[in-house]
């Protein structure tokens, strides 16, 4: 089972795909499944592209799409280089390999997809351009100096040639590539040009195929139960009621789990309430949610580890300067636990079978995933095979293993293929949740109001610790991003962190630590500009000389009439980012609802991510992003109570829905500045910007999320 | 044997009479347009049409379907209202993930096939059972208006 190239296309099981009425959308489609015909490729520049004797052009893409849109960007970078339309490229979704892309990781989180890249990306494109530029040149005895590439062909202007590239696949193909033909710095045609998303046409037709979509010959379903409190154990299961159920074929124990193996899902969700298991609940069974909160106030109170570059000021010099103050400010915030609720909860398909394993699952990090997996397997990485699939939703949950692991757990004891569903409720419960925050933050003001001394300390959970604890040194440099640097000029800045964890597990979730500061930094430089009287973007903007950021406050305020007053009943509020290298600031408008305390009209967002690849990508981004916002500042929490999570489904983890989204505008500032990440930063700026206009409506200073809850209480 | 009628077909099924129409599609029938997402009523990510209603096909117990016509979205791409609201989905770039979508559409179909031009206020109540953990909901609001010809976004 090792070597074969299985690599699968998850979007159609129809060879060529077409949207209705529009030629626009003809993509050519591999099928789906092992033994369907490819044609051969016969040009093969690097583990990225190749061409086949058509000239047809194929991406294995490096990263992974879970709805952002890398799918469509990075073919983007591929066309812009390779003189073709996106959408004549064949898109596949390769099987996960750590290495495989060279430096190019295939783990795909924290809005790092596209800054990564954008030069080995279009540099293996260049290079495939460079060699059947050279193809061309050889075949027509001319330098290849003299040729160019257009529109998937070779031209030699002098003479008026041109060669189809499927005419040039066989000589490119037995050729040394020239080195590292150049990448275009201007002039393109592709990359900055609005593209329709190349996924569309599959997905609204029901046709795109996710890890739950997953089917095999003889597989089994199976579904399962957790320990409901972190860290108990299987006490007892009542089989014979589970194998009585109609379809049900085994039961699966675990240490701390049981599965329930059928014909199809249903019959495994029967036979597990069947089961009834009981548990052993362990030392978490009392852990509530007020004494985990007691428990990181507390921890606050130590000293934390600097996280300044070379230690920074010290105590003693911060209180020097903050001894210049003519007012001090402080303030404490905490934010709640966060599940991800991804639309489509967890799943994975597993074959156990040959001394390995064949896992089919949507995950953001195909090629870790399948070394860990091969280690839980205690077989080499070539003994498994990770074939993944497009995802209904990451936000950092599918860069966790767990699901995977899980369902191999189940695996081993099943001598078929089995699909492990998480029901909803289980998803809800046995995630590893957003990290809960506790912070510090003290500011000194001189006369004119500004800051001249700040202290910030984080207390919260290390999720760097914990996946990378040969490198931590005391501070999660994730959690502390956009705290130690933020938007503006801090003369005297001290930034503290304290890991303390709880029962509760904790991971990424889309934001991430940029998001946890952003929404510190900026509510609290927000209480800055109303204690000096100030106006909240007119203060901002004082306290920087960078012209980018001073850019995007200017054109939020011109572009939401921030000048003018807001309507009757209206109040609006700003935040300022500059975190993954994008610059975002946001306008948002609200008013008094009856039911969640505030109603969010509208939201205009202006953004500089440097070099904009997908326009109408960073659009749906920033909308997305938002509304993703939206419902963790108005309505998320997770709480624990008897040591497990009170949530269950999506009653009592409210999303933002239809009727209650704002209208959102989108501003992209043009630049051909490096590029920025877009996944999580309409998410960190939303959150503040909604705190800061619901103080601006209210009077009331959010200080605690969400904001529904302390605006209801 | 349990007899049901899915986009036009009569598939004899030999399952409980409490298993949801949701798993009959998609574990039973193989058809996984239809989505999975609560299992509970709470999402809309099951949305089919019974007898041209949307319905929650994890709250349907098959048994109760009997000789009512269930259509999916693997059939709505041959409807006039599904092909309009399709393009429509396209050209207004909305999906993301995508896995609310099938949903999403087959309720904005059904919605668009009693009110051919819905209102904003319609669309809210309407579409407020399906929701969209990508935040696609500007862009659904839109292209319900492209499809029905009104072309005009909530101010
Ligand atoms: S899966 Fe049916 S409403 Fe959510
Ligand atoms: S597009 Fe992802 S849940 Fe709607």
């Amino acid at each position: 089972m090792t070597g074969a190239d299985t690599d699968t296309m998850a979007i159609s099981r129809r060879g060529l795909l077409r949207a209705a009425g529009a030629s626009a959308f003809a993509i050519a489609i591999r099928f789906d499944g092992a033994g369907a015909a490819i044609a051969p490729a016969s040009f093969t520049p690097n583990a990225m592209l190749s061409i086949n004797a058509a000239g047809a052009i194929s991406l294995s893409l490096p990263k992974t799409e879970m709805g952002q849109g890398v799918y469509t960007a990075l073919t983007m970078m591929i066309a812009e280089e390779m003189e073709v339309t996106a959408q004549s490229i064949a898109i596949l979704l390769p099987d996960g390999a750590t290495g495989r892309f060279g430096k190019v990781t295939q783990d795909t989180g924290g809005s790092t997809t596209i800054r990564e890249c954008w030069e080995p990306v279009r540099q293996a494109a260049a290079d495939a351009r460079g060699a059947l530029i050279a193809a061309a040149a050889a075949q027509w005895k001319v330098a290849p100096g003299e040729c160019s590439a257009t529109d998937g062909q070779v031209i030699h202007a002098a003479s008026k040639r041109a060669l189809p590239y499927s005419a040039l696949v066989a000589s490119a193909a037995t050729m040394k590539l020239p080195e590292k033909t150049l990448v275009k710095t201007s002039g393109y045609k592709v990359i900055g040009k609005p593209q329709h998303r190349l996924d569309s046409p599959a997905k609204v037709r029901g046709e795109a195929e996710y890890g739950i979509d997953v089917r095999l010959p003889g597989m089994k379903v199976a579904t399962l139960a957790q320990a409901p409190v972190f860290g108990g154990t299987l006490d007892s299961v009542n089989e014979a009621a589970a194998m009585a159920v109609k379809g049900v074929v085994q039961v699966v124990r675990l240490p701390d789990a049981v599965a329930v193996v059928a014909d199809h899902y249903w019959a495994a969700r029967k036979g597990l309430e069947a089961l009834s298991p009981t548990w052993k609940d362990g030392t978490n069974a009392t852990a509530s949610q007020a004494a985990i909160m007691a428990s990181y106030a507390k921890a606050a109170q130590g000293e934390g580890a600097s996280a300044m570059a070379e230690g920074g000021l010290d105590a003693a010099m911060m209180a020097k300067a903050m001894a210049g103050a003519t007012k001090k400010i402080s303030a404490v915030y905490e934010q709640p636990f966060l599940a991800h609720a991804t639309m489509e909860p967890g799943n994975c398909v597993v074959h156990v079978k040959d001394g390995g394993c064949e896992i089919w699952t949507g995950t953001q990090i195909p090629g870790s995933a399948r070394d860990e997996a091969a280690k839980a397997m205690g077989v080499p990485a070539d003994k498994v095979i990770l074939h993944n699939r497009l995802m209904g939703g990451g936000f950092g949950r599918r860069l966790e293993p767990d699901y995977i692991l899980r369902a191999i757990e189940v695996g081993k004891q099943v001598q078929a293929p089995v699909k492990l569903i998480w029901s909803r409720e289980e998803d809800m419960q046995h995630d590893l949740y957003r990290p809960f925050y506790h912070d510090a933050i003290e500011a000194g003001l001189d006369a004119d109001g500004k800051p001249i001394a700040w202290t910030h300390k984080i207390t919260g959970s290390s999720i760097m610790a914990r996946l990378y604890p040969q490198y931590y040194k005391g501070v999660d440099a994730d959690a502390v991003d956009g705290s130690v640097t933020t938007p503006y000029t801090l003369p005297a800045q001290r930034v503290e962190f304290i890991r303390h964890e709880s029962a509760v597990p904790t991971s990424w979730w889309r934001g991430v630590g940029g998001a946890r500061s952003a929404f510190v930094v900026e509510s609290f430089i927000d209480e800055l500009a109303h204690a000096a009287g100030a106006d909240p973007i007119a203060y901002r903007r004082s306290l920087t000389s960078d012209p980018r950021t001073q850019a995007v406050l200017d054109m939020v305020a011109e572009k939401s009439g921030w000048a003018a007053p807001a309507p009757a009943g209206r109040a609006r509020g700003v935040a300022l980012i500059h975190t993954w290298d994008t610059y975002m600031a946001q306008v948002v408008e609200v008013e008094k609802h009856p039911e969640n305390g505030v109603k969010v009209v509208k939201v205009t967002a202006v953004v500089d991510c440097g070099q904009p690849v997908n326009p109408m990508g960073i659009e749906a981004q920033i909308e997305g992003g938002v509304i993703f916002g939206l419902t963790a500042a108005l309505f998320g929490e997770v709480t624990v109570a008897d040591g497990r999570i009170e949530q269950s489904n999506f009653h009592d983890y409210r999303l933002l829905r239809i009727s209650e989204a704002p209208v959102i505008e989108t501003h992209i500032i043009p630049s051909s500045q490096t590029v920025g990440g877009m996944g999580e930063p309409p998410v960190a700026t939303i959150v503040p910007a909604l705190a800061n206009a619901v103080f601006a409506l209210t009077g009331k200073r959010i200080r605690k999320l969400p904001i529904a809850k302390v605006l209801t209480a | 044997m349990t007899t049901v009628n899915v986009n036009g077909v009569d598939h004899q099924v030999d399952v409980d009479d409490d298993m949801p129409l949701l798993w009959v599609v998609r574990d039973v029938l193989g058809m996984t347009g239809t989505k999975f997402g609560c299992g509970a009523g709470l999402c809309g990510a099951c949305t089919v049409h019974i007898d041209g209603e949307a319905q929650f096909a994890c709250q349907t117990p098959i048994a109760s379907v009997g000789t009512s016509k269930v259509t999916t979205i693997e059939a709505m791409k041959d409807s006039p209202i599904g092909k309009a609201v399709q393009e429509a989905w396209i050209d207004t770039d909305v999906v993301q993930c995508g896995y609310c979508q099938p949903g999403q559409i087959m309720r904005a179909c059904a919605m668009i096939a009693k009110s051919p031009q819905p209102t904003d206020a319609e669309i809210d109540e309407v579409m407020y059972t399906n929701l969209c953990r990508c935040g696609c909901y500007p862009r659904i609001r839109a292209a319900i208006h492209k499809a029905t010809g009104a072309g005009k976004v909530a101010a």
